[in-house]
């Protein structure tokens, strides 16, 4: 499903991406394990045509992510659900309208929004918080409204960066048991943390990085 | 794509009410602007009307000899009204002139013993002519040099003309009104890139403001115009808004300057903003609307690139 061929990413003062070669096959939940500038993210943020590689190829199914016109790269974001660490929730927007926004932004009817977003709300225990603006809810139900937002369109693909990064153990658990079955339904899931404890939680593939460079990929953890 | 345009005018609204003291601060910008433009129009009104009224005040007069042939006199006055530069020819008869000499004389004794002493009419007709532009009066004098001879064969009806004695306040007037009217433009134009400027400057910080948000948008899949078009509908309202403000707070400076400056201004204000309001009202929305959209597009396409 996605290949990075030979990927490397250059900064001006670091190389955040060295040579990576990985593929991830559809259905697959991976772990990408590392410290802090290892690279993980820059790795997701290829997957997203967020940032450009500075040598390398990136597919998505057959598709150069980086050739992409804007309109095709629009509509591959639309196959992708993703969670950030910090959230990035639409701040001016109510927990209904970040997943009503991501509904309209696919194009969705009116009468499928109201439909389906109290329903995925529901799913990741937010029903309570329809109404409420993410600065008025912890950082556990901020990150599930999230995850919310990136499954409500049934994307192909969820990349969770460091999604539990900020979250207390409770939380945390929480997070990982919902991306465990998103994946069961069939989502591939591309996880990255540098929390060994969460890596042995889910007990799937990992890849670890280091400076750059892929340096282990293990079929089940641990 | 009408459920699109629809959800963008509505996120655009309610981005709007929830900006709170941002969207505060662009709609005071863009009233700010709009009340300099507003500003300017009636400054140019009273510049405008001043001008005309000098011009007016100038004209070329042709002054006939005694018993100079009326019908001649007629014929010259037709010909010169078909002249493009000539806006208008009055005719004085040598009878209305006497008339009018005594009527101006009427306290100078000795003027009117004079003049009854004559017994007859000592003065000539005349006409009076304006010209549509001051920098016209030379080229109609001209003609009149050169049409002289036609109207009365070798003879010259004509005692003189009063352009050559005027010229040099003429000309003087003529550069002083062409001036006035370039600076004005140039302070016009300059007022009117500053006030573009700062509002530009303060609708690009609302959206610095929301530029992550733009990030999030696009990376969850949403189209450019998506992104952009609430944006815009922003930059509407804070046009809509700024123009209802800067129409009301006109409206009780230009009664006070209407009330007070009317003598000194010549013109009233106030009189002017009534009459030409629905002028100045669309002068001022789609100064307004197009100000407040351009900057937002603009703003915007800065954090679209990815």
């Amino acid at each position: 499903m996605i290949y990075f061929n030979n990927v490397s990413k250059v900064y001006k003062d670091a190389v955040a991406l060295d040579n990576v070669t990985l593929t991830v096959v559809a259905g697959e939940f991976v772990s990408v394990v590392g410290h802090s500038g290892a690279g993980k993210t820059t790795l997701t943020k290829m997957i997203l045509a967020d940032e450009n590689p500075t040598e390398g190829t990136v597919f998505f199914e057959s598709i150069n992510v980086h050739k992409l016109k804007n309109n095709d790269l629009t509509r591959l974001r639309q196959r992708i659900g993703v969670v950030f660490q910090d959230f990035k929730l639409l701040l001016n927007k109510t927990a209904y309208e970040n997943i009503a926004f991501a509904m309209e932004a696919v194009g969705k009817t009116d009468e499928e929004i109201a439909s389906d977003v109290p329903h995925v709300l529901e799913l990741v225990d937010l029903s309570h918080r329809l109404e409420h603006f993410p600065n008025q809810m912890s950082g556990g139900e901020q990150q599930r409204l999230a995850i919310a937002r990136a499954i409500i369109n049934q994307p192909e693909l969820i990349i969770a960066d460091e999604p539990t990064g900020n979250l207390d153990p409770i939380n945390t658990h929480e997070i990982i048991q919902i991306l465990k079955k998103i994946n069961d339904l069939g989502t591939t899931v591309i996880l990255t943390t540098h929390n060994r404890a969460v890596i042995d939680s889910v007990g799937k593939r990992v890849v670890t990085m280091e400076n750059g460079k892929v340096i282990r990929d293990t079929k089940n953890g641990n | 794509m009408m459920t699109e345009l629809k959800r963008i005018i509505k996120a655009g609204f309610i981005n709007f009410t929830r900006g709170g003291l941002v969207s505060f601060a662009a709609v005071l910008v863009v009233t700010i602007t709009l009340s300099v433009i507003t500003f300017i129009v009636l400054l140019q009104a009273v510049l405008y009307f001043s001008l005309g009224q000098i011009k007016d005040k100038v004209d070329v007069t042709i002054y006939f000899t005694v018993g100079a042939p009326e019908a001649k006199i007629i014929l010259l006055k037709d010909s010169l009204l078909k002249l493009p530069e000539v806006k208008d020819v009055t005719y004085t008869s040598a009878e209305e002139a006497l008339k009018l000499f005594r009527e101006r004389h009427k306290n100078d004794y000795p003027t009117i013993a004079a003049l009854d002493e004559i017994g007859t009419n000592p003065l000539g007709a005349y006409l009076n002519v304006k010209a549509k532009e001051i920098s016209q009066y030379e080229s109609i004098a001209n003609f009149m040099k050169g049409d002289n001879i036609l109207v009365l064969g070798s003879e010259s009806i004509i005692d003189k003309v009063n352009y050559h004695q005027n010229k040099l306040v003429i000309d003087r007037l003529n550069a002083i009104i062409a001036g006035a009217q370039k600076l004005g433009f140039l302070i016009t134009l300059l007022s009117i890139v500053i006030a573009i400027i700062i509002t530009f400057n303060t609708i690009r910080l609302t959206i610095f403001i929301a530029r992550e948000e733009i990030g999030v948008m696009r990376l969850v899949g949403a189209s450019k115009m998506r992104v952009r078009g609430p944006f815009m509908i922003e930059g509407v309202i804070y046009g809509v808004i700024a123009t209802i403000i800067t129409l009301i707070l006109f409206w009780p400076a230009t009664a006070w300057f209407g009330r007070n400056m009317t003598p000194f201004l010549g013109l009233d204000i106030y009189d002017y903003y009534i009459s030409n309001f629905f002028q100045i009202f669309a002068i001022i929305l789609s100064s307004g609307i197009i100000l407040g959209v351009i900057s937002s597009f603009l703003a915007v396409r800065k954090y679209l690139n990815k």
